[in-house]
């Protein structure tokens, strides 16, 4: 009797539950649709037109993209995106993973340590590209004068083509470790300490250790940063907005400040739509060979 | 026995000399930044190395505010960031909140486009999004088939509406809710207590750890951000302190002090929350991360 009666109104709750739950979820939902779902479908649209903002989209077939092809500036932005990727990402990991690697000891301090190597991620892009704006200067700035104090010569960085994506990169990686050192540490506060106890017993050597148990210990924690330092890096904007404006002689206009040139600056929206969705394959390529090679390391 | 003590004081030693060498890169460049925002122009450009400035001024700060509408850019960024911190909680924790506590047809679909859109890589939709909000209609000028004027353009709602319950939002919280137990909601429920009432009652104030580290990330992002408003927030009353800041040192690229000072100016707030949230900012980093 007692069942009978509280299954109807535990039914009639459920539903109930039901339809407030799509009411939680409402206006999230709405949004993704609004900004997410439909620009997606508008810029396939887009990219095979010749919108330009002023006139109506005329369909133009496949044409952006053969033209994307004979672009001149697009192999440019690609090859700078490329050297700021291959640089970028090995070198965001090692300092993070060495940085968390250094701050996992157990000495005086540590804390304050920590909060000082982080301190980069606090600022902006743009404030902390102002900063070495400043400190990059080839007369003034204070990286040429400490190496003046050594007896170097220093470049003129951000207004040499053959040092200025060097700076940027140096830049992005000082100001974005920090981020990835927090999430390395706690992945190497998750190893327990009898697989180094039992590595010790077997007689490794501290690189032997690093080798047997932290790396393939950390592998997830490596996938998930190696993906967000790749992302990261196929999309950077700001610094080499702020630092160069894509010079000098085009030394570091990237994929993403091409495509902001081309849709915002000279309002080649279709153009510029066509671009994006090849950076977007570009970027899926890349994230999908990094997933195989960490399934393959496993 | 002796050898081994050594060793360790040896390594503490060294330990010790790699951090303070990391850390000075890392903090004399800040270091550096306010000691030339108080030195003179002629001291800045004079060569020397020193940090403490030999004549303090307070100069360049003036001049911040006296050749750019400063103030009005930082009222910009904080009602922008302050708005996107509540949207976010609020919209954000009521969503995650439903994934990680209730149960509804297309709750995993959903959940996964939800994640998914967090792989789009942002330039793909900047432009269409752009169109969207300068076609809203009966907005910004616009008639009601969205044309005629500038839409949601040049407005908070062009920052706001898109990021008002990010994915991530979503995402963070319902990790948090769907950790609780169910049970809390069951005898609420027993109770006869609303929905609305359990999320808003039983269950929010529990997220208080969980909502404040989201809204440090969410505040800190937004103070942050620099493309879309640039792209978006055009009419000088409306920018944005780095959209200000990065249009002031393209316009003054070589007067460093002023521009060192608004580098500071513009990185102060974000500073201070960190000094008074300093654990949940860290173990929000960490957790973020851990996906």
């Amino acid at each position: 009797m007692e069942l009978t009666k509280r299954r109807p109104r535990r039914h009639h709750s459920q539903n109930e539950q039901q339809n407030i739950a799509y009411l939680f979820i409402l206006l999230p939902v709405v949004l993704l649709l609004l900004f997410a779902a439909i620009p997606i479908v508008m810029a396939l649209f887009y990219s095979f037109t010749d919108y330009n903002v002023v006139e109506k989209p005329n369909w133009v077939g496949f044409s952006n993209f053969a033209k994307i092809f004979k672009d001149e500036y697009f192999f440019i932005a690609l090859k700078n995106t490329a050297i700021y990727t291959v640089l970028y990402v090995p070198l965001g990991l090692v300092t993070s993973l060495g940085a968390a690697m250094i701050l996992n000891a157990h000495h005086k301090g540590t804390g304050i340590f920590r909060t000082l190597f982080y301190l980069p991620v606090l600022a902006s892009s743009v404030a902390n590209a102002t900063i070495w704006y400043w400190l990059l200067n080839p007369q003034y700035g204070l990286f040429n004068k400490i190496l003046g104090f050594f007896g170097v010569n220093g470049p003129a960085w951000l207004y040499s083509s053959k040092w200025a994506m060097t700076a940027i990169v140096i830049m992005s990686v000082w100001m974005s470790f920090g981020g990835n050192m927090i999430i390395f540490l706690a992945g190497l506060q998750g190893i327990g300490p009898d697989l180094y106890e039992a590595a010790e017993l077997d007689g490794a050597t501290a690189w032997e250790k690093f080798l047997h148990v932290t790396w393939p210990q950390l592998s997830k924690t490596t996938f998930l940063v190696t993906t967000q330092l790749l992302i990261g890096a196929f999309q950077v904007f700001d610094q080499a907005y702020m630092l160069t404006k894509g010079g000098p002689g085009n030394s570091t206009i990237t994929l993403v400040y091409y495509i902001y040139n081309k849709g915002f600056g000279g309002l080649n929206m279709g153009y510029a739509s066509a671009l994006s969705f090849v950076l977007f394959m570009i970027i899926f390529v890349f994230s999908a060979i990094n997933m195989k090679l960490n399934r393959e390391g496993e | 026995m002796k050898s081994l003590k050594k060793k360790k004081m040896v390594n503490r030693i060294l330990w010790y000399v790699a951090v303070t060498l990391i850390s000075l890169t890392t903090v004399l460049p800040f270091v550096w930044t306010i000691s030339t925002s108080l030195k003179s122009g002629g001291e800045i450009l004079g060569g020397s190395m020193n940090i403490i400035p030999k004549h303090f001024t307070l100069e360049n700060y003036k001049e911040v505010f006296a050749t750019m509408p400063f103030l009005n850019y930082l009222k910009n960024s904080l009602i922008l960031a302050v708005g996107g911190v509540l949207t976010n909680l609020f919209f954000g924790g009521l969503a995650g909140y439903a994934y990680g506590q209730l149960h509804f047809r297309g709750r995993k679909a959903s959940f996964m486009i939800f994640l998914g859109s967090m792989m789009i890589p942002g330039i793909v939709t900047m432009i269409p999004t752009f169109m969207v909000l300068r076609s809203f209609p009966l907005m910004g000028g616009n008639n009601i088939l969205g044309q005629g004027g500038l839409g949601l353009i040049n407005s908070y709602w062009a920052i706001l509406l898109p990021g008002a319950a990010g994915a991530f939002a979503i995402f963070f919280m319902k990790q948090f809710f769907e950790a609780l137990p169910r049970e809390l909601g069951e005898s609420a429920r027993m109770d006869g207590a609303g929905e609305f009432k359990i999320f808003w009652r039983v269950y929010l104030p529990l997220a208080k750890p969980a909502l404040t580290t989201l809204g440090i990330l969410t505040f800190q992002s937004g103070w942050n951000s620099f493309m879309w408003p640039m792209i978006v927030l055009n009419a000088d009353s409306m920018k944005t302190v780095q959209v200000g800041l990065a249009a002031f040192q393209y316009n003054h690229s070589t007067n460093y002090g002023p521009l060192m000072a608004g580098t500071i100016l513009a990185t102060l707030p974000i500073l201070i929350l960190f000094i008074f949230a300093q654990r949940n900012y860290v173990q929000g980093m960490a957790e973020s991360g851990i996906k």
